[in-house]
C-alpha cells in the first residue's frame, strides 16, 4: 500500500518466519519434476527482476552514447546521469524532507498503536472489537474518497507560524504526518493487539501485585516484550510511509516541501525527458527502499505477512 | 508504597485518566482524519457547494450531482470501465499467477529464496517509481520495445495502449505481493492434511484444489479483499504517467482533479468519491468479518 496501496495482513505475529525453509523430499520422477519447476522459477525471476536490473544498467549510460548507438549497444558508461539527477531533482533537499516526513509519522504511528493496542488486550472492554475494527477499516478506504473534507480542513484550520510557514496546516509537514498516523495506526493497532494478547496474563499480575500502575506496566513490562512485531512494522511502515504519493502531491502544494517520491516528476523535462536521467533518478529513490529490501528482509517480509497463519 | 491488591483490572484514578488518554488520543486522530472527512463526503455530494463561499450557503441539492455524473460527465462511463478492467486484469491474472508462484516456490525446489526475492523485489518500489521504471522499456523514443521492434507506438500515450501497458507495469508489483501473502498462508497449512491426503492416495492436484485450497478459505478471501481494494485505489502510477488522462482514467483521479485542478467542483467530486466509499465498504466489512471472527 504506498502507504495507501498496501494492505495488511491479520493475525499474530508469533508463527516463526513465514519464509523458512521445509525440508524438501524428494524421489525419483519427483526429482525431475523439481528440476522442471526450478528452471520454471529461474526463468521468472530473471523476468520480473528485469525492468529493475534495465533501470540499473540505463543509468550508468551516456545519453549521447546511447542517443547514437541505440540501447542494444555495449558501452558508453558514465557516473554524470546521477550527478545530474542529483541537482535536477534536488535529492539533497527532498531526500531531508522525505526524512522529516518519515520518521516522525513512523515513531508516533507505532507508539499511538501500541497504546490502543495494549488497552485492548490488556482490558476487556465491549466496545473493544468495535474499536478495533473502525481503526483497521479506517485503514483500507481509499484516501481519494476523503481528499475533499480533508483538503478543506487543513486550510481552514490556522496554525502558528513556528509550526508551519504556511499559516494552516495545508501546506505543512505536521498536516501530512498525521495524516499518514491516522491511515496507518489501524493497521499496526490490529497486528500489534494480537501479539500483546498472547502475553501471558501472569506477567501483569505480579506487576500489579508489585504496585506497577499503568503507565508502568506499558512502558517497563509490555513495550519490551513487543520488540519483535514492532521491528517489523516499523520496517514495513518507514517503506509505506517513505512511498506515499497521493497525500504528499495534493497537501504540500509548494514544490520545495515535496518528499522524494512525490517530487518524481522532477526527473522529466518539460520538453524533452532524457530516459538515462530517469534511471539515474530511478535508482536513486528506490535506494533507500532496497537497502530496506536487502538488510531488513526478514522484518519486512514478517512484517507483511504478520501471522498470515496462526503459526 | 504498597497498594492493596485489588485484582488485575482495578484502576486507580490516575490509571483511569492515564487509560482514558491512550485509547482516546489515537482514536480522536482518526475519527478527525479518516471518519468524519468519510461522512463529510457523502454528505456534500448533495450539495451544490462551490468551495468557494462559506459551507454554509451550500444547499440541497438532492441527488442532482449524481445524475450529473451519469449524464453530462463524458470521463466518468471509461473511467468506471477502466477500474473494471484494471480489477479484472489484476482478479484473473495478476492474483492467480501470484498464488501459482507461491505453490511452486512452497515447494522447497533448490534456490526458492533468490527466486522468491526476485519475484517480491517491485513490493518495496511505490507504484509511481515503478511508473518511472516502466517507462524506460515502454517510451516512444528511447523505449526498449520500440527499440527492439522498430515500431513507434507511444505505450505511454497511445489511448488504445496505455491502459494495458500501466496494467502491465502494476501487476509486476502486484504478482509479488499476492505471491508472498499467500506463500504465507501455504507454510501454515497444517501438513498432516497433505500427508492424509497423500495416504489416501490423492494427486497433487487433487490435494491442492480439494484441501489445500478450502482450508485457506480466509487468505483466499483476503487475497480477493486485497485485489479489488487495491484496484480501486490505483492512483499513484496513472498519476505519475498523465494525471489519468487520456485513455487512463480512474474514479480516483477524476476526484482528484475535480478538487485539485483549476475546476474545483466540490459537490460533484463529492459524488464520485461517495461512490467509491459505497464500494470499498462492502469489502471492508467483508474483511472485517473474517478478520474480527479470528479474535472471538
Amino acid at each position: 500500500m504506498t502507504a495507501g496501496s498496501d494492505l495488511p495482513l491479520v493475525s499474530v505475529p508469533r508463527s516463526k518466519n513465514p519464509l523458512a525453509s521445509r525440508r524438501a523430499e524428494s524421489s525419483g520422477a519427483k526429482k525431475q519434476r523439481n528440476r522442471g519447476i526450478q528452471v520454471f522459477l529461474a526463468i521468472v525471476a530473471l523476468v520480473w527482476i528485469f525492468p529493475v536490473g534495465y533501470a540499473l544498467l540505463g543509468s550508468f549510460r551516456d545519453y549521447a552514447y546511447t542517443a547514437k548507438n541505440g540501447y542494444m549497444s555495449f558501452g558508453g558508461f558514465t557516473l554524470d546521469n546521477y550527478k545530474n539527477a542529483w541537482q535536477q531533482a534536488n535529492f539533497s533537499h527532498t531526500m531531508l524532507n522525505s526524512a522529516y516526513i518519515t520518521i516522525p509519522a513512523v515513531l508516533l504511528t507505532l507508539f499511538l498503536s501500541c497504546c490502543v493496542a495494549f488497552v485492548v488486550s490488556r482490558f476487556s472492554f465491549k466496545f473493544n472489537l468495535a474499536l478495533l475494527g473502525m481503526f483497521t477499516a479506517a485503514n483500507l478506504l481509499p484516501p481519494q474518497a476523503l481528499l475533499i473534507p480533508v483538503y478543506r480542513m487543513f486550510r481552514a484550520i490556522e496554525v502558528p507560524f513556528w509550526f508551519s510557514d504556511s499559516g494552516t496546516l495545508l501546506n505543512s509537514y505536521w498536516g501530512l504526518i498525521l495524516v499518514n498516523v491516522a491511515f496507518q495506526t489501524g493497521f499496526c493497532a490490529f497486528v500489534l493487539s494480537n501479539y500483546m494478547k498472547t502475553l501471558p496474563r501472569e506477567l501483569y499480575e505480579s506487576a500489579v501485585i508489585d504496585g506497577a500502575g499503568v503507565l508502568r506496566q506499558f512502558f517497563t513490562l509490555t513495550l519490551p516484550l513487543c520488540r519483535p512485531p514492532l521491528a517489523a512494522l516499523a520496517t514495513l511502515e518507514v517503506t509505506w510511509i517513505y512511498n506515499e504519493f497521493f497525500w504528499a502531491t495534493v497537501l504540500l502544494q509548494s514544490g520545495d516541501k515535496f518528499p522524494v517520491t512525490s517530487s518524481i516528476n522532477n526527473l522529466r523535462g518539460q520538453f524533452f525527458t532524457d530516459n538515462n536521467l530517469v534511471a539515474a533518478g530511478s535508482v536513486v529513490i528506490a535506494l533507500p527502499t532496497l537497502l530496506v529490501f536487502f538488510l531488513l528482509q526478514k522484518q519486512f517480509v514478517a512484517g507483511l505477512t504478520l501471522g498470515a497463519t496462526k503459526g | 508504597m504498597a497498594r492493596k491488591y485489588k485484582g488485575i483490572d482495578h484502576l486507580t484514578p490516575v490509571d483511569r485518566v492515564v487509560v482514558g488518554l491512550m485509547i482516546a488520543v489515537p482514536t480522536l486522530l482518526v475519527l478527525w482524519l479518516v471518519w468524519v472527512p468519510a461522512i463529510g463526503s457523502v454528505l456534500l455530494s448533495f450539495t451544490n457547494w462551490d468551495g468557494i463561499g462559506p459551507i454554509s450557503s451550500a444547499k440541497n441539492v438532492g441527488l442532482k450531482n449524481y445524475t450529473d455524473v451519469l449524464t453530462i460527465y463524458p470521463p466518468f462511463v471509461p473511467a468506471l470501465q477502466h477500474n473494471l478492467i484494471w480489477l479484472a486484469v489484476m482478479f484473473l491474472i495478476a492474483t492467480p499467477i501470484g498464488m501459482f508462484l507461491a505453490v511452486l516456490l512452497d515447494r522447497e525446489v533448490r534456490g526458492s529464496r533468490v527466486y522468491q526475492t526476485a519475484i517480491y523485489l517491485p513490493v518495496v518500489l511505490s507504484l509511481a517509481l515503478v511508473g518511472f521504471i516502466w517507462q524506460l522499456i515502454y517510451s516512444r523514443d528511447q523505449g526498449l520495445i520500440n527499440s527492439v521492434t522498430g515500431s513507434s507506438i507511444d505505450w505511454y500515450g497511445d489511448q488504445r495502449y496505455n491502459l494495458w501497458a500501466a496494467l502491465i507495469a502494476s501487476s509486476w508489483r502486484h504478482v509479488g505481493y499476492i505471491m508472498l501473502l499467500y506463500l504465507a498462508g501455504l507454510k501454515g497449512v497444517d501438513p498432516t492434511l497433505r500427508e492424509a491426503a497423500k495416504v489416501d492416495g490423492a494427486s497433487e492436484r487433487q490435494t491442492f484444489f480439494r484441501v489445500v485450497f478450502p482450508v485457506m478459505f480466509p487468505i483466499n478471501i483476503i487475497v480477493l479483499v486485497v485485489t479489488v481494494i487495491e484496484s480501486l485505489r490505483a492512483f499513484d502510477l496513472v498519476w505519475v504517467i498523465n494525471k489519468g488522462r487520456n485513455g487512463l482514467e480512474l474514479i480516483s483521479t477524476l476526484v482528484t482533479s475535480n478538487i485539485v485542478g483549476e475546476a474545483s467542483r466540490i459537490g460533484f467530486g463529492s459524488a464520485l468519491a461517495t461512490f467509491m466509499l459505497v464500494i470499498s465498504s462492502i469489502f471492508i466489512v467483508i474483511y472485517l468479518r473474517i478478520v474480527m471472527r479470528e479474535q472471538r
